[in-house]
């Protein structure tokens, strides 16, 4: 029997308005003490308004091995930025 | 009555301080890295609510500070509960500790916020914010081991077996209780134990848990009367001031 409790990932927006960000994990047994455990673990020292929790296991995550296929086509391609746009005057706050 | 609140503030502020100082001892040895800061943050806030109870106190007098308040009597003037002196002996132990003190304490603090003195009442409505989550925490845990496993349900029963007798001195009020509360200063204990009992079997009827049957109990912290275990408790808590006196951090 596997003793240790899974681990959670932990998401917290620091606030309103603001996208949750990656903060760490914990572990905890399910996920109502995952989110008291994020709580007293990463909000002590008022670092959030809102708490995401949620397991590692199902998180997909991109596999460092095909880093290249995956990414590096991206390089070359400076044409996907939307830089070569010529903005009218009355265009503001852009 | 300026005299009685003093001695009201100290009741207050007593149990917060060696509750917290319990909790304090566990610090770098709670179970998991998570419930060691869960328990030493409750830890803080406690000793938090119990520097605005002694800050207060300290005004009440000629020239005290809230440190020699907290660092500088004498076992008998102290006046926590027997059940916050209660040693650290398991986690279901300290569970159970914390889950019987938040189902006081929270009442207690909804009482105060209603007090006639509005300092106190200020002192309340901060502290209750911290309570409500020290209750969530400590009820989850007591339910989580209560349904857990044949270890740790054999374990919370233990500590109830232990704990049960020191819960009844919480809403006993002592003469300076009921004489505070008489004044409209002081909380109303008999709503206290209402909630209490409220609490206390919601949570306990979830897991199955039976509230035992004994009538025998433990009081006296109250009026100074304490365990063995407070000299141990205050040669801790004060080696500090008395080896230094009036040091400062």
């Amino acid at each position: 029997m596997k003793k240790e409790w899974p681990v959670w990932e932990v998401f917290i927006r620091s606030k309103n308005g603001l996208d949750h960000r990656h903060a760490g994990s914990v572990h905890a047994a399910d996920a109502e003490m995952a989110m008291e455990n994020a709580r007293d673990v990463y909000t002590r020292r008022q670092e959030g308004v809102s708490i995401w929790v949620v397991e590692t296991k199902n998180i997909t995550a991109s596999n460092p091995a095909e880093n290249g296929e995956f990414f590096e086509p991206a390089k070359d391609k400076a044409y996907r930025h939307p830089t070569f746009y010529e903005l009218p005057d009355e265009l503001k706050h852009m | 009555m300026q005299e009685k609140t003093y001695e009201y503030l100290l009741l207050l502020g007593d149990h917060s301080l060696i509750l917290g100082h319990r909790l304090s001892e566990l610090c770098g040895h709670g179970p998991s890295l998570e419930t060691d800061i869960a328990l030493t943050n409750i830890s803080l806030d406690l000793f938090g609510q119990v520097r605005n109870y002694f800050q207060y106190a300290a005004e009440l007098t000629d020239g005290k500070t809230e440190d020699d308040i907290a660092m500088l009597r004498y076992s008998h003037e102290y006046k926590n509960s027997l059940l916050c002196e209660q040693p650290n002996e398991d986690f279901a132990h300290i569970i159970l500790r914390q889950f019987f003190f938040d189902a006081f304490h929270l009442p207690l603090l909804e009482q105060l916020q209603h007090s006639k003195d509005p300092r106190l009442a200020a002192i309340a409505v901060k502290s209750l914010k911290e309570s409500k989550y020290h209750i969530r925490f400590s009820s989850q845990w007591v339910k989580r081991l209560a349904d857990g496993t044949d270890l740790s349900r054999q374990k919370m029963q233990d500590a109830l077996a232990h704990l049960w007798a020191y819960t009844t001195e919480l809403t006993e009020p002592t003469p300076l209780e009921t004489e505070i509360h008489a004044a409209g200063i002081g909380a109303d204990l008999a709503a206290v134990k209402t909630a209490f009992d409220d609490r206390v079997k919601s949570v306990f009827d979830e897991v199955n848990l039976e509230i035992p049957d004994s009538k025998y109990y433990q009081k006296g912290g109250k009026t100074g009367v304490h365990s063995e275990h407070f000299g141990y408790i205050l040669s801790d808590l004060q080696y500090m001031q008395r080896a230094y006196p009036d040091m400062k951090w």
